[in-house]
Order: C-alpha cells, then structure tokens, then sequence
C-alpha cells in the first residue's frame, strides 16, 4: 500500500457524488449553484476535521460506500446516520461513531450501511478532496452534466494537504435527522395568486408523501392537491432551491440542490433557506408537513 | 416593477419586457446590492438571490436603481456563421408562409440580442429578431438534438451548446463553440450578447 493521500472507492453505493458548496454566481449563464443537498451537514462535517468550511466531500445517498484508505486520514461522517464499521489492514473490524472524528489507518477499509433514517449522508476528509475543479467548484450537478464523474468502483480520490488548524472537538452532538414526519416552514410563493384561495391552506392542511421520484434535483410529492385560479401560460423565470413548483396534475415537485436554473410552473410557496437542507434527508415514503411561517 | 418575495433568500422582480429585464439586469451586475449573489434574467422577471441580508434591505436596493433605458444595453456583439440545413427548415417556411430563402433571409437579416440563458449551462434564449419568425414548439420534444443546432421557437432563437433533447424547430447548425469549459467565462452567449448570425454556405 502506498502513502499517498488518496482515498480509494471499492463500491460507491446506490449514489454517490462529491461535493462540496457549489458554484454561486453563474445562474445568469444556466448554470445552477448544485453543492450538498444538506449543506449544514457537510459544513459540519468539515468544520469537525477543520477543513474549510467549503471542502469537498461526499454526498452518498442510502449508504452502500466503500472505501479505502492509502494514508493516515482523518474523517468525519455527518448527515443521515449510514451504521459505519472500519477494518484495518490486519483485519480487526470496529465501529465508527457518527458526527466524530475518527482516524483511517493506511490500508484501512471504512463501509457505510444502510440509514435507518435520513437519506444522504457526508463524508468528509481531513484536507478535503482534490478533485479537479469545474468552474470554480468540485460539486456534481447532475441536471447540467457538469463537474466530477460519478465515483465508481476503483475511483482514486486524491485528498489535499491537511489544513494547518487542527481539529478542536472530537464529537458534535446533533439532533438526528428527522424520520417518518418532516416539518417544513414555507414562506407564500411570488405565484401564490395564481392559485385557488384556499390552496395555501390546502398545501398545510395534510402530509405530502415522498416519492421514488426524488433526486438531487427535487422531490416530487404526493398529497393534497393545488387547484389553479388561473389557468394561464407563466413564462419561464428563475427558481431557488426550496421553491414548490406546481404543475397542472396539482401535486407541487420542491427543488433541490441541482434544479433548474429557470422554470415555466407557478411557484405557490418556498421553504425557508434554513429547511431545505432537513428536506434533503426526506426519503422515499417520508411525510412532509408544510406549515405557513411568517 | 414590482417585486414579489421569492422565500427569504430571493426576490423576483416583473418588468414590462425582455428590454427592461436586460437594463435591470446589466445595473445591478455592475454593481450588484450587498448580500446579492445571484441574479437570473428571464423573459418578464429578474430573479435576484441573496445571502446573508434581510429581503428588505435587498428589496430597498432594488427599487432604488434606475435601469438605463432607452437604447438597448449591449454588452458584447457575436457573429455565429449557420449552415441553414436544419431538419424543420421546411416546416418553419410552412408556418411563416415564406419561402425557405425568405427564412434564412428574415433569420440573418435582424440582430438579436440574448436576454437571458436557461434550460442548460450556456443556452441563450435570443429575442429581437424578425417578429415573422415566431413559430410554435414542435408538438413532440427530440430525445437528440446535436450541439451547435441553430433554433427557433415562441418568439426567441437559440443554439443549442451541447446534445440534449429540444422541442425547438432546427434551422441548421453552426461550428462554433458556444458553451466552452475552458473559456472565461464558458458561455459565448450572455445576457445582453448581441448576435447577428450569417449563411455559412451550404
């Protein structure tokens, strides 16, 4: 085994990508912003090995990663909590903590379970990856076809040069992602009057359900439905993650991390900036409950 | 103008047109408000992100800019050579009423300007252009439609940068590079790109 600072995929699970906080600034020329779908967990997750708060990691959707270590690395797993085990090079086998620090040994294998709640979990490593950059960012938008390949299995990941601040916890204590009802506090939308009165309290009234048609792009859900007032033809205009784009079936898909820059269906409401990282860790099955902030 | 909240992170501002989209559009990127690190033109609205600053604070800097208005703001002029062998080139003449060289005539004859990208990284939607070449989308979407494809459809022009499905009607291609990562910045066609395209020959 050598000593190099990589970190070598064995099995990438169901999805996993790399990213890191996206590429701010360029919506005007079509490209989105993308980065973490729970961008606290990956700050988290950095600010743990005291990486820069921005470092690129992986996101990996439902667990199934494998890893390898060729160096010393420190990581952290944040997020959804995947049930974690390490098995050194000599073949002892030992659990790792969630939210921690822990050390890989050289020729170290790290496998990533199955969550039993939440959907993406974050695994960040000391000096964070070193992909090359696209634009200014490592993160994979999936909807653009921009930034890294898709880990697969025998992906060498190179790791950059630890940050010369080192880690001061060693354990972050955080609130487990929700499971089974997520609540999500929804400002009114800029199309809200394009829909019946009473369709705002029609989305607040019952649970969505998450759908399999859910990606890093948005969730489309299933639950009350959304009846226009006007039937009319919106031309295209900019969306944000969080934004409740409803289209003519009536059930509202809610953005995420890589959705369109722009959209041609009425947004009726947008979840606050600060739920949409706990709407990313909704999975398949989940409930939403949307409640009115102010 | 009017701006509507967009959640607590953006603010979407209704103008009267695509000329007043690009004037508000070229202002604030010029000197964009505190806080402000997006801001995505489209056709009637001027979405304008934020971070890190309350929506009013945002909201009072927008209504405070006056837009230059008048002449249209052009920043950048391109020509895009087309070899006019598009697929729908027939069907756009059936649907104008004019002649196919009447087409390509109307398509070089106007400079069009690129009010605003979408749908995919570098994708310009081109207004300005002849007003007799507004054509519908095609009825079905093409699973595949080649980079460098010259389109037309609901009043706007676009080249499409890279393969992707299009429901647009094709009126030839180009060779030239629009969407190109290594360039700064990657996209040939901006907000406020003045575009002339000319017949390539055949």
């Amino acid at each position: 085994m050598t000593d190099r600072r990589v970190l070598e995929v064995l099995a990438p699970g169901p999805m996993t990508t790399v990213q890191d906080l996206g590429r701010p600034g360029l919506a005007h020329l079509g490209v989105g912003r993308s980065g973490a779908a729970d961008r606290e967990a990956l700050r988290l997750a950095n600010r743990l090995l005291a990486n820069p708060e921005g470092a690129a990691g992986l996101e990996v959707t439902m667990g199934g990663l494998v890893v390898r270590s060729h160096c010393h690395l420190l990581v952290a797993l944040t997020g959804a909590p995947s049930p974690a085990s390490l098995t050194t090079a000599e073949g002892r086998t030992r659990g790792v903590g969630h939210s921690a620090v822990e050390c890989l040994p050289p020729g170290s294998v790290l496998r990533l379970g199955h969550p039993p709640y939440g959907l993406r979990t974050y695994l960040a490593v000391r000096g964070g990856l070193a992909v090359a950059e696209v634009l200014g960012s490592r993160s994979t938008d999936t909807m653009a076809g921009l930034g890294p390949p898709r880990p697969t299995t025998g992906t060498l990941l190179p790791v950059g040069p630890p940050p010369a601040a080192f880690p001061l916890i060693d354990l972050a204590p955080v609130p487990r992602p929700p499971s089974g009802e997520t609540i999500l506090e929804v400002l009114p939308g800029p199309r809200h009057d394009w829909f019946s009165p009473e369709a705002l309290d029609s989305l607040c009234s019952a649970p969505y359900e998450v759908t399999t048609q859910s990606d890093r792009i948005g969730m489309r859900l299933r639950g009350p439905h959304l009846a226009r007032a006007n039937p009319g033809e919106l031309p295209t205009e900019g969306m944000v993650p969080g934004a409740l784009q409803v289209p003519p079936s009536g059930q509202p898909t809610l953005f995420l991390a890589d959705h369109p820059v722009t959209g041609g269906y009425p947004v009726i409401a947008v979840v606050r900036t600060s739920h949409v990282d706990r709407a990313a860790q909704a999975r398949p099955g989940d409930h939403i409950r949307f409640r009115i902030g102010r | 103008m009017r701006v509507r909240r967009f959640g607590d992170g953006a603010l979407l501002v209704e103008l009267g047109g695509v000329e007043e989209v690009v004037a508000l559009y070229d202002t604030l990127a010029a000197a964009p408000p505190q806080g402000v690190t997006d801001l995505v033109p489209a056709a009637r609205t001027l979405l304008v992100r934020f971070d890190g600053v309350r929506p009013e604070t945002v909201e009072a800097a927008v209504l405070a800019v006056r837009p230059r208005t008048g002449r249209r703001a052009v920043s950048g002029e391109v020509t895009i050579p087309v070899v006019y062998d598009g697929a729908d080139l027939a069907e756009v003449s059936g649907l104008t009423g004019l002649t196919t060289r009447e087409v390509i005539a109307a398509h070089t004859g106007t400079p069009w300007i690129v009010a605003f990208c979408g749908f995919s990284p570098g994708f310009g939607y081109l207004t300005g252009g002849d007003p007799r070449l507004d054509v519908p989308r095609r009825p079905e979407s093409r699973v595949r439609v080649p980079p460098g494809s010259v389109a037309l459809a609901a009043g706007f022009s676009a080249v499409y940068p890279r393969e992707s499905p299009g429901g647009w009607r094709l009126l030839g291609h180009t060779t030239l590079q629009i969407w190109d990562l290594t360039a700064s910045p990657p996209a040939l066609l901006r907000p406020g790109t003045r575009v002339h395209f000319t017949e390539a020959g055949p």
